[in-house]
């Protein structure tokens, strides 16, 4: 039971890990973009169609990549090149993305694809407890762990983490620093696209193996959120999605229990829950403003 | 209390077919049908064209068809409704609980066109409503979940409590409980008809909570997909799902409306259309099961010999005596639940775990 819970909690949490992490890069860098759900379907149909049609779910996660990195584009064009709205480019990149998805995804309706497989490392995977939580997953659930710690020392300890840093806090000292401010910014939109593809890839290849419209249920939205919630530091994020994650599956659970409240409140508890408890955490508005990139949602006009 | 489209009224990306199709003979039927969601939602919408199709076929040269997909239920539904009886459909059939209202009001303007509204309850001289007993597929999955579970305990995953799925979760548990008195029933309701990742979740924690075979009363194959995962059985839902859980698929209750809209279609034809109200089951051919698999010969037998009790007349789904949760006799031995009772159906039957709120 307490394996099984752990479980849901962490394949739960991974969508959002993927989809946040790759965000709170394009943020730090001083770009919001709300276009994530919209990346993530169009990597839930690329890896689908892409696996459905090679067979290899590996070759699936590489296209999701690409088809979010594909749209991060568009969004990066239209607003660091054309200085669009980013708020605006983000919303209608959202509804593109679920249209465009479900245009490609008409035929793949009904239709069963490879499950991305399971990695089971010889002894490890079979300890009891630690063994099925800690071992018996796919690639993208460690892949999801390990971009975020990755991203969270590269933040602060490398070079390259620094000049992101002070492109989202100040572009005008960047530039004046000799920083190719649009260039960083390009990057970091990218990584947020690459990041969202992966996402959508684990909704459509090992969550819920198959294609269906709007197959993410605002997954991408939520990640959104737990950026912004999380006041741009990863571990709380990572807490954050975990704590999503689990009052995901306990809200189905205490149903399944015969508690006696409303099945209506019941699914919104996810996500009222995961945002009281991360404003009640981050509540410190001195350590917003500090985290906060100063230049979120501005544009540079060089 | 049915159907569709809580999620995706932006799907309004309707594929609005080229509705002027020219009759072949001035003799030949058209006949229009409006679907709620694309064809290819392997569901509901998806069952309602295979029988178009086969409707089709049965009358080749004498009717020809017209499908509109995602159509959204209100005000955009009575235009594409106006637009088929304005381009010579003289049979329409509006598939989709939504659709009432705009259904009633369209046959006020068009009294010399034939309405056939799916599910609902409003009728007129022009329009007639059907709809299939899918209550007496839960009954056999039922049976069948009785016999395969090992803990006795099923898991059903709803979608909202609306009496059709009230009605599937008592016809559920009655059938466990006519092979094994002392099973019982979870259900969990995810709030939507279609929330793929959300359906399988609720798979998932009722096999967590001692659930062996899991039923759905929701549109994709995510809570049959969870349960395979998890080496568990599970029923597919209005189509043959099998190749989402080759190992663990039992069967499904599937939607057949084809002999319907034969019939229906026959009438216009032959000039003896009436108003009707159809709530067919197993004897009408209106619901039938998939292929039994992944079970023994035995259970299999039974189930097919419940099917055929059921359509006969001789099980009676709904037969008392039901008592509720709240130990109150519903239904008294030898009376059997009425129509217009299901329809509004609100309570569940002692055995099932869990409550409406």
């Amino acid at each position: 039971m307490l394996v099984n819970f752990l479980i849901a909690v962490l394949v739960g949490a991974t969508p959002l890990l993927l989809a946040a992490t790759g965000e709170l890069v394009t943020e730090k860098a001083g770009v919001l973009n709300l276009g994530v759900e919209g990346m993530m379907l169009a990597g839930a149909i690329a890896a689908f169609s892409v696996a459905h049609g090679t067979g290899w779910t590996s070759l699936g996660c590489v296209s999701a990549a690409l088809a979010g990195v594909a749209l991060s584009l568009v969004f990066a064009v239209l607003t660091l090149t054309l200085q669009a709205n980013q708020t605006a480019t983000g919303l209608a990149l959202t509804i593109f993305g679920r249209g465009l998805s479900a245009l490609l995804g008409a035929g793949y309706v009904g239709i069963a694809a490879p499950v991305l497989p399971k990695l089971h490392v010889w002894g490890l995977s079979d300890i009891p407890l630690i063994g099925p939580v800690i071992f018996g997953h796919d690639a993208l659930v460690y892949l999801a762990l390990a971009a975020l710690a990755g991203v969270a020392w590269g933040i602060r300890r490398t070079q390259l983490g620094l000049v992101l840093r002070a492109v989202g806090d100040s572009h005008d000292a960047a530039h004046a620093l000799g920083y190719d401010v649009v260039a960083i910014r390009y990057g970091a939109v990218m990584f947020g696209g690459a990041m969202a593809g992966l996402a959508g890839a684990y909704m459509s290849l090992a969550y819920t193996p198959l294609w269906a419209e709007d197959l993410t249920a605002g997954r991408g939205w939520v990640a959104v959120a737990l950026v912004t919630f999380s006041a741009w530091r990863p571990l709380w994020l990572l807490l954050g999605a975990w704590f999503f994650g689990a009052l995901m599956y306990l809200s189905l659970f205490v149903q399944g229990m015969g508690v006696a409240v409303p099945s209506a409140l019941l699914s919104a508890l996810p996500y009222i829950g995961t945002i009281v408890v991360l404003v009640l955490i981050s509540r410190d508005s001195r350590l917003i403003r500090l985290n906060r990139p100063a230049m979120l949602g501005r544009p540079f006009l060089a | 209390m049915h159907r569709r489209r809580f999620t995706s009224l932006a799907a309004a990306s309707a594929a609005v077919l080229p509705l002027a199709r020219r009759a072949r003979a001035a003799d030949t039927l058209k006949v229009g049908f409006i679907y709620v969601g694309p064809v290819g939602d392997f569901g509901w919408s998806y069952q309602h064209d295979v029988a178009r199709q086969a409707a089709e076929a049965h009358f080749a040269g004498r009717v020809t068809t017209t499908k509109v997909e995602s159509v959204p239920e209100g005000p955009d539904a009575e235009k594409v409704l106006d637009e088929l009886a304005n381009t010579g459909h003289g049979l329409i059939f509006t598939t989709s609980f939504g659709y009432m209202n705009a259904t009633i009001r369209a046959a006020r303007r068009h009294p010399d066109v034939y309405f056939e509204h799916a599910t609902g309850y409003k009728r007129a001289k022009n329009v007639s409503t059907y709809n299939i007993r899918f209550y007496e597929a839960r009954y056999v999955e039922g049976v069948i979940a009785a016999r395969i579970s090992k803990t006795g305990l099923a898991g059903y995953v709803g979608a909202l409590p609306v009496p059709e799925v009230v009605q599937g979760i008592n016809a559920y548990l009655l059938g466990m409980r006519s092979v094994n008195p002392s099973a019982r029933v979870k259900f969990i309701m995810v709030d939507s008809w279609y929330e793929p990742p959300k359906e399988g979740d609720a798979a998932r924690a009722m096999i967590d909570q001692g659930c062996d075979v899991i039923a759905q009363h929701t549109d994709s194959p995510a809570a049959l997909q969870a349960a395979a995962s998890r080496g568990a059985h599970a029923f597919g839902e209005a189509t043959d799902m099998i190749k989402f859980a080759p190992k663990t698929a039992l069967t499904a209750g599937l939607d057949t409306w084809a002999p319907y809209y034969i019939k229906r279609i026959g009438d216009v034809l032959a000039g003896t259309w009436t108003s009707t109200d159809v709530w067919g089951g197993f004897n009408t051919g209106m619901l039938s099961m998939a292929p039994f698999t992944n079970m023994p010969a035995d259970v299999a037998a039974q189930a097919q010999a419940t099917i055929d009790a059921i359509s006969a007349g001789k099980t009676r789904v709904f037969a008392g005596p039901i008592t509720d949760q709240a130990g109150t006799l519903r239904v008294p031995a030898g009376q059997v639940l009425d129509d217009a009772s299901l329809l509004s159906l609100q309570w569940l039957a002692s055995g099932v775990d869990g409550t409406l709120a």
